[in-house]
């Protein structure tokens, strides 16, 4: 479980992230939604470590991310997974060389066993008939789906996804959602995910945490999003069509049901 | 730029150098891209140095036959001062002015391509010291090759103005062998390699700062490549006199 607690981020003045706490549960897909330029990217590097907040904790487990010895973050990020924006393949090694790479650096496999490990990691995500190829020779999909198999080498307890659906179309997004809830799912890994994509978000969110302008303005299980009375939230994902064709559904069901009992009651 | 802001430069760039300057994580990838630095800074840079040494080292010869044309003046003078100029400053500072254009802006645009697409914070995230990881090998390998580079430069200038004897036959070649010669100081091609030793140090460093610190996007890159260039040469300069004067002063 990852928590964190008033967590403060300011830019040369300007607040970022505004006391923000939430949860983070063990097992199962964590969702951080929100529009461009809430914080979500920002959130999600302070809980990996990448960008330090101005104040707050960060616990996994129970330990402090932000008080730790370097070793020990060292040894926490060995236990973390990351899938960025863009991918952030190395260019200059291939499908498999990538997948390697964080075997080759912390791994006490041979050679045959790091190779043996990388092509599972390949298969897992059906990557292994481009295991050759440079990033610059796949296409977009192709390189989430590399990426992940990277993040998930080390056999990792948390996998940090920064929008891995951008940049991708419908059917392959849908594709990418499904692996990290697969992946997610064999290996019990804690999967947080920040996302705009309301998709995404009925396919396979679980816990969802809603930033507005870096202020967590909701936090719970996805089945009661739709039902939030926060204003922010409502006009967030009643912009999406998902919601829009659900809601207009649910409207004809209610319509069609209150003519059902009004046919009833005239016939009695 | 502020004097508060080259001080911050400062600052950030002993700050990186401290992260840069340690062990690596592990040996068997550091000499591995070691090697593959070696090629990619030193032996593709072979070209360049033997194209602009042979030239100038003609010129040179050239320029001073032309130019040192009096009676009082041995024949072989010609060989001597080119000797001199090529061993003590063309084929370390000038050479290296000319490898801070490729090498330098090679290392600032490939980090910085690194840090805009989020590949130096897939490093991080994944626990390794991506100042170590990336900068140490380039240094490295750059400290390691810039002797042979040197010593290319030297042959091949001073073979360049041996041509342009045997062309011309001013001075004849006889001559200039002689000059070339005539009260050599062995020190001064040992002083010549400690200099570019010194100088591969700063380009490699140098353009990794720009590089690794770079903030936006390509235009951004593009900047900090200049930048690196621009500040290689003004460092170099300023380094060789410093080095000159404690060596040879």
């Amino acid at each position: 479980m990852i928590e964190v607690r008033n967590l403060f981020k300011e830019f040369e003045g300007n607040l970022v992230l505004n006391d923000i706490s939430a949860t983070f549960h063990k097992g199962i897909v964590n969702m951080i939604i929100g529009k461009s330029g809430s914080g979500k990217t920002v959130f999600l590097k302070c809980m990996v470590g990448l960008i330090r907040p101005t104040s707050g904790e960060i616990l996994y487990e129970g330990r402090n991310l932000l008080t730790m010895k370097t070793k020990e973050v060292k040894r926490l990020r060995r236990e973390m997974g990351m899938l960025f924006q863009g991918s952030a393949l190395f260019d200059s090694k291939t499908v498999l060389e990538n997948v390697m790479f964080p075997l080759d650096m912390f791994s006490r496999m041979n050679k045959k066993e790091r190779q043996k490990r990388a092509e599972f990691c390949l298969e897992k995500v059906n990557m292994l008939h481009a295991a050759h190829l440079y990033p610059s020779e796949i296409s977009g999909g192709m390189m989430k789906r590399t990426a992940i198999a990277r993040a998930i080498a080390l056999n990792p307890k948390y996998l940090f996804c920064d929008e891995p659906n951008s940049g991708l179309d419908p059917q392959t997004s849908q594709l990418i959602d499904e692996l990290l809830l697969n992946i997610a799912k064999e290996f019990g890994i804690t999967l947080v995910i920040v996302t705009h994509d309301m998709n995404s978000v009925m396919n396979i969110g679980e816990h969802i945490v809603f930033l507005n302008e870096g202020v967590k303005e909701w936090e719970g299980p996805k089945e009661q999003l739709k039902d939030s009375d926060n204003e922010a939230v409502k006009k967030f994902i009643f912009a999406s069509d998902v919601f829009k064709k659900i809601n207009e559904a649910e409207k004809i069901g209610v319509e069609g049901k209150k003519e059902g009992t009004n046919d009833c009651s005239s016939k009695k | 730029m502020s004097l508060s802001g080259l001080l911050e430069s400062i600052g950030e760039y002993a700050l990186l150098m401290k992260q840069v300057l340690t062990p690596p994580d592990r040996a068997r990838e550091f000499f591995k891209e070691f090697l593959k630095e070696l090629y990619k800074l030193g032996v593709t840079s072979i070209w360049l140095v033997v194209l602009i040494s042979f030239f100038i080292g003609a010129v040179i010869v050239v320029q001073l036959a032309l130019n040192l044309n009096y009676p009082f003046l041995p024949s072989y003078t010609v060989g001597v001062v080119s000797r001199e100029i090529i061993l003590l400053e063309f084929s370390s500072t000038i050479m290296c002015l000319i490898l801070s254009g490729k090498v330098g802006s090679n290392i600032a645009s490939e980090i910085g391509t690194m840090r805009i697409t989020e590949q130096i914070d897939a490093l991080e995230v994944m626990g390794v010291n991506s100042a170590n990881y990336l900068i140490l090998p380039k240094i490295m390998a750059f400290i390691v090759f810039i002797p042979v580079l040197v010593v290319f430069s030297i042959f091949v200038g001073l073979m360049g103005g041996y041509l342009m004897c045997a062309l011309t036959g001013n001075p004849p070649v006889a001559t200039y062998i002689y000059g070339l010669r005539a009260f050599f100081r062995e020190f001064f091609i040992w002083y010549s390699i400690a200099k570019s030793m010194i100088f591969g140090f700063i380009i490699s460093s140098v353009s990794a700062y720009f590089g690794y610190t770079v903030q936006g996007g390509a235009l951004d890159v593009g900047k900090a490549s200049t930048d690196s260039v621009v500040i290689n040469s003004v460092l170099i300069l300023m380094a060789d006199l410093v080095f000159t004067q404690l060596v040879m002063g």
